[in-house]
């Protein structure tokens, strides 16, 4: 569906987006990972075919974007990370009027519009303005605009970015729904737990390049260990603990309010430590995560 | 340290008036509210600020020379014939005293209450409601003063303030901004959206065309006439005009207590508004 | 709980979406109209007739007084104000609907890159909202000029001509405006200091309300440049017969189409590029 080779974007000297590749295949759900400024929104214009690529080869549903944006553009769905909506506008003429763009019928979205208000789950705020509804609300409807046209490719940018955790829960389903009818997606973002449910497979993203690939298993598989323990022994002494804890792990990081002990459980490395004699203040195992992968790969946390 | 010593005052202030009537809507702090808004203003656009001062003089130049070549002199209200600039000129500086009051407390109040949600945080710390309106129309009143002088200091050069009572014409500005101001904002307050807005717009036109600015309203018949004497751009016109002209007369003194319960009114439900739409 | 069934990619015909892209934009921009209509309708019809009045009764009576009953050029006030009125009506009716849309939709909302995501170009986004702003434009001037005949400010045969020219000139001024609306980053008292420091200027000393000879001639260039003051030297000529060179004529219409061309012209590169941001 989706292919590039050395695709770049050059801003004066910034390089926002340096050279990457990357395929998506049809049906999957497919994700850009990365902290914010990686370029993550830079690609997803240039897939989106409204930015222009300085440099390399990108092909969208096997045309080229700079020659037939408004082709490709056809059947893809847009959901912005600042939901652009009209706010002049109650929900439904929102649907309504943005189906009209793609030059449907009104015959056409009379029923559409009513389908995708029932599947984003706002029947009751029909008739309502956009400045009415909440922040979850919004984002649903730009999903539901986003797929009026019933495209083959869905972007989304950052779709739960600034929702709070119910909300998040919410699109989530909605968002696995699509996937289960066989709808391509493409998805930024910088939450790994958003990646790690939503992605089959996934890019991680830094400085305009791309740092790793593969499924989200995969990549903790090989970029971490099967589990992580934290422990803290206080903001000043972290930094002195932590010769001796490299000696029982396969890799340490040291963060200023914690140190990341790798290994293959979790429970024993705590063991060992208390052996040492060292007493940590706090102690906590859990399971390797994308954050992880992505420390490794760039010795940055994700969200800071 | 600051911050204790801001605080402290901030406590001893609310003390001080605890006791006193109106505590609960004023806390003798709407001196902040226009400190906030000269900040605010400091970094704003200056072209702005320079255009509400061209736009009366642009309208003198317009009508003072262009038409009144076209009409010579018009007949005052006791029987002097004046020049149509000298005719004008006084109406044109009750406008723009209405505009400037009007504009401050509509639009920007509307965009503070709705998008900025400035007031919501203002009336979160010792402010009360009365602060608020009062600091607003202040700063409303403020600018409105200093195009006032702005002006005079075009027009009095030009002739075209006869009487030295002209120098009263200042603080008549003053007083007639201060009546559209406090009416303004509390209409504002009402308001729910843009839409709503644009019919401010659509009664200031015939006011500004109608209330004896161009020309005589004795063009009129006599029942209109009426209307619109009880229009308060009318009474402002009237008062300025008496003023530069030096024709004094009693009915001032109605034109003057006329804004004075405009002002009166329009804080009263300003501060009640406010209250409800934040306070409560 | 509902779920979708579709076939992806099969709803959309997308050279029938390509063609009726700017048809589409213009639909939208109705729409939004439609959501202001008393505020359009009472402003279309109140703000003519409170000119007439005003102008008609009040400084018209003054002029015509002391002129001794000739007006201007041997008409009455009223009449020789007219076509001016008209034609600033119909530009400010006109661009109103460009200005604001435009800002709206780069700055304050940033719709339009939402259409942009969608088959519309860039282009046709400019020709959408241009051609609602010209169906308002209809609206305006024949409001406008119906009560111009009833108040009996033109004669009759010259209301179409009128109407026609004093459209064309909006349609001149309103491309102009696009062009700056759409170079506008953020509107830090943008339209207060067009309205003051252009749109004033424009209305007062274009010869709306006495004739451009009689202001001093380090002013007159406000009326040479100024497209209310061509058109208002057509109506004049249309409709209270006053004298003209056919050069002068053809200067005024070349006018209205040098600033319907440059302002598209300086329009639409401004579109694709912000759009692509």
């Amino acid at each position: 569906m989706i292919v590039a080779k050395g695709l770049s974007k050059v801003y004066g000297e910034f390089r926002a987006v340096d050279g990457i590749d990357f395929e998506v295949h049809r049906g999957e759900s497919f994700g850009i990972l990365g902290p914010n400024g990686a370029g993550k929104s830079t690609t997803m214009k240039m897939i989106a075919a409204v930015s222009k690529r300085t440099d390399g080869e990108l092909t969208i549903l096997g045309k080229d974007p700079n020659l037939k944006g408004p082709e490709i553009r056809a059947h893809l769905g847009v959901v912005p990370q600042k939901d652009l909506l009209d706010r002049e506008l109650k929900a439904w003429e929102n649907l309504y009027i943005y189906g009209r763009y793609f030059g449907l019928s009104k015959k056409f979205l009379k029923p559409k519009v009513e389908e995708m208000l029932a599947f984003a789950q706002l029947e009751e705020k029909r008739n309502s303005k956009v400045e009415e509804m909440s922040g979850g609300m919004q984002r649903r409807l730009a999903i539901a605009r986003g797929l009026i046209n019933e495209p083959e490719i869905l972007l989304l940018d950052e779709p739960t970015t600034g929702l709070d955790p119910q909300a998040r829960h919410v699109l989530w389903d909605r968002l696995f729904r699509l996937k289960e009818n066989g709808v391509t997606t493409v998805i930024t973002t910088h939450y790994m737990d958003e990646a790690e449910q939503l992605c089959d497979r996934l890019v991680v993203m830094d400085k305009g390049k791309i740092m790793a690939e593969g499924t989200p298993a995969g990549l903790i598989k090989d970029y971490s260990s099967k589990e992580v323990l934290e422990v803290r022994f206080g903001t000043d002494r972290n930094e002195a603990t932590a010769p001796q804890l490299a000696t029982i792990a396969e890799r340490i990081e040291v963060l200023p309010d914690r140190i990341l002990v790798y290994v293959e459980d979790g429970d024993a490395a705590l063991e060992k430590i208390h052996a040492l004699g060292l007493r940590p203040v706090t102690s906590l195992v859990r399971r390797s995560s994308l954050e992880d992968v992505f420390l490794r790969l760039t010795g940055r946390s994700l969200v800071d | 340290m600051i911050t204790s010593i801001a605080t402290s005052m901030a406590v001893r202030i609310a003390e001080k008036r605890a006791g006193k009537f109106g505590s609960g809507v004023y806390s003798g702090r709407a001196g902040q509210l226009v400190e906030r808004n000269f900040l605010a203003f400091k970094s704003s656009n200056w072209l702005v600020v320079i255009s509400g001062f061209v736009e009366p003089v642009f309208y003198l130049l317009a009508f003072g020379l262009g038409i009144g070549k076209l009409i010579g002199g018009v007949t005052d209200g006791s029987g002097h014939t004046v020049s149509y600039a000298q005719y004008i000129v006084p109406a044109l500086l009750a406008t723009s005293a209405m505009n400037g009051a009007i504009y401050d407390s509509t639009w920007n109040v509307f965009f503070k209450m709705h998008f900025g949600k400035i007031y919501q945080a203002m009336l979160a710390t010792s402010l009360g409601s009365l602060d608020v309106a009062l600091g607003e129309i202040g700063w409303a009143l403020l600018r409105g003063l200093t195009y006032s002088i702005g002006f005079m200091l075009v027009v009095a050069p030009m002739g075209l303030i006869p009487s030295w009572w002209g120098l009263l014409a200042i603080p008549g500005a003053t007083l007639i901004a201060f009546g559209f101001a406090s009416v303004g904002m509390g209409m504002t307050s009402f308001m729910k959206n843009f839409h709503q807005m644009d019919w401010i717009n659509f009664f200031m036109l015939p006011m500004f065309l109608f209330s004896g600015t161009f020309y005589p309203i004795s063009v009129f018949p006599e029942w209109i006439q009426w209307i619109i004497r009880a229009l308060p751009l009318n009474q402002a016109v009237e008062l300025i005009r008496g003023l530069t002209l030096g024709n004094l007369n009693l009915a001032m003194a109605g034109h003057a207590l006329y804004f004075v319960v405009m002002i009166a009114a329009g804080l009263f439900f300003t501060t009640k508004r406010l209250t409800a739409l934040f306070m409560s | 709980m509902s779920d979708l069934k579709f076939v992806p990619g099969q709803a959309v015909n997308v050279r029938h979406a390509m063609r009726v892209g700017a048809f589409r934009v213009a639909e939208y921009r109705l729409r939004n109209m439609a959501k202001w209509w008393d505020a359009i309708i009472a402003f279309g019809i109140g703000n003519p007739v409170l000119y007439l009045v005003s102008v008609g009764i009040g400084i018209g009576a003054l002029v015509d007084h002391s002129t001794g009953g000739h007006g201007i050029g041997g008409v009455s006030y009223l009449q020789f104000v007219a076509p001016a009125l008209l034609a600033s009506a119909a530009m400010q009716g006109m661009s109103d609907e460009v200005t604001f849309p435009v800002l709206e939709g780069f700055t304050w909302s940033k719709y339009f890159f939402a259409i942009g995501g969608t088959v519309i170009s860039p282009k046709q986004i400019v020709n959408g909202i241009y051609l609602a702003a010209f169906v308002r434009g209809i609206w305006t001037v024949l409001t406008y000029g119906l009560i111009l005949l009833a108040f009996q400010a033109i004669p009759m045969v010259s209301f179409f001509p009128l109407i026609l020219s004093s459209l064309l000139a909006g349609c001149g001024w309103t491309a102009v405006m696009m062009a700056v609306s759409a170079h506008i980053k953020d509107d830090d008292g943008f339209f207060a200091i067009i309205g003051r420091f252009v749109i004033a200027p424009m209305f007062l000393f274009s010869g709306t309300f006495y004739p451009l000879s009689q202001m001093p001639i380090y002013l007159q260039w406000i009326g040479w440049i100024s497209p209310l003051w061509h058109s208002t030297d057509v109506g004049r000529v249309l409709t209270i017969g006053q004298p003209t060179q056919p050069w002068l004529m053809v200067v005024h219409f070349a006018y209205f189409v040098a600033m319907f061309i440059g302002g598209f012209a300086f329009t639409y590169p401004v579109f694709a590029r912000r759009l692509a941001e």
